[in-house]
């Protein structure tokens, strides 16, 4: 399977997924006007990566910003973590937020409601 | 000669309706064609505006999110009006700072059968807690696919849910077809 290492842009997030170590990182700012077109590879990467997964995968959000498109596609990307999840695999989603960021703690516990999948709340203290 | 009246008389109307839209001390403002590059251009010019104008990192980063949602709003919304032989995607914003915030203005034609459920919409975000709103926004998110456009039908409720504050909003007829809505977003600092 291979690697995915996209770099951010001023519109969208740096992602890198590797299905070795089983660590995704998706961090910068989500605000493109076409999300889905963005996200699709992501997706259908877990897709195949739900084959074979790693003993364990850590994911890790760090979204200054995201557009309400993203939210949609974000919680695309959990639903197939939630899925891994169901098939036994260990799965943990790193939330970052600001500190008092109230809106970022906020939108990571709208989907910590909604994904059957363990959420950690992190602080990024400067 | 007829093609030349109807031209002048819409643009006639939308100088009327973009006066309306300034308000408080203007940092940016913009009328003409909506396109992606013109919402991508302003979204640069508006954040260099705002890191000279703003220490304060979390109203400028709330700010910049509403923003976001705002303009993207806009660009996804606007309905196209034919004017004699050509058609507009016309549209309109207005960033300024008012003595409690931050406002955001924006102004696009809609078609008019349109105008009734934007409205009861605003109406039934502007009727909730801070609670339902955040209950309505998980709905949407988990329930709701996407538009043609690419809207998730999130963008009113986030900039509601962002500010802690009520939607205002104004619709003008323009002809039984078309009005131009107006939406106003504050930022209370």
């Amino acid at each position: 399977m291979e690697l995915i290492n996209i770099e951010g842009t001023p519109k969208t997030p740096t992602v890198s997924m590797d299905p070795n170590s089983g660590v995704v990182e998706i961090k910068g700012r989500s605000i493109p006007e076409n999300s889905i077109e963005f996200y699709k590879p992501l997706v259908d990467w877990l897709d195949e990566y739900a084959k074979g997964p790693a003993a364990k995968t850590v994911v890790n959000i760090r979204l200054e910003y995201f557009n309400t498109a993203s939210s949609k596609c974000i919680l695309d990307v959990f639903k197939k973590l939630e899925v891994l999840k169901k098939n036994s695999a260990d799965v943990i989603i790193n939330w970052y937020y600001e500190e008092d960021d109230e809106d970022m703690l906020e939108a990571g516990e709208d989907y910590e409601s909604i994904i059957k999948v363990p959420f950690k709340m992190i602080q990024i203290v400067d | 000669m007829q093609a030349e009246k109807q031209r002048s008389s819409m643009s006639d109307f939308l100088n009327q309706c973009y006066a309306q839209m300034h308000k408080g001390d203007i940092i940016v403002a913009y009328k003409g064609t909506i396109n992606a590059d013109v919402i991508a251009d302003t979204l640069g010019l508006v954040e260099t505006k705002l890191d000279d104008l703003l220490e304060h990192s979390l109203v400028r980063k709330k700010l910049y999110n509403v923003l976001v949602e705002c303009l993207q709003n806009l660009y996804h919304h606007v309905d196209s009006v034919q004017v004699s032989d050509s058609s507009q995607n016309f549209g309109a914003f207005v960033l300024s700072r008012t003595d409690t915030g931050y406002r955001i203005s924006t102004g696009n034609m809609v078609k008019s059968d349109k105008s009734l459920i934007l409205k009861e919409k605003i109406d039934k975000i502007n009727s909730l807690s801070k609670d339902e709103l955040k209950d309505f926004y998980k709905f949407v998110l988990n329930n709701q696919t996407f538009s043609e456009k690419g809207g998730g039908g999130l963008g009113l409720i986030d900039m509601a849910r962002k500010t802690g504050n009520k939607l205002e909003y104004q619709f003008s007829s323009f002809n039984p077809e078309f009005d131009f809505f107006n939406l106003n977003v504050l930022i209370t600092e």
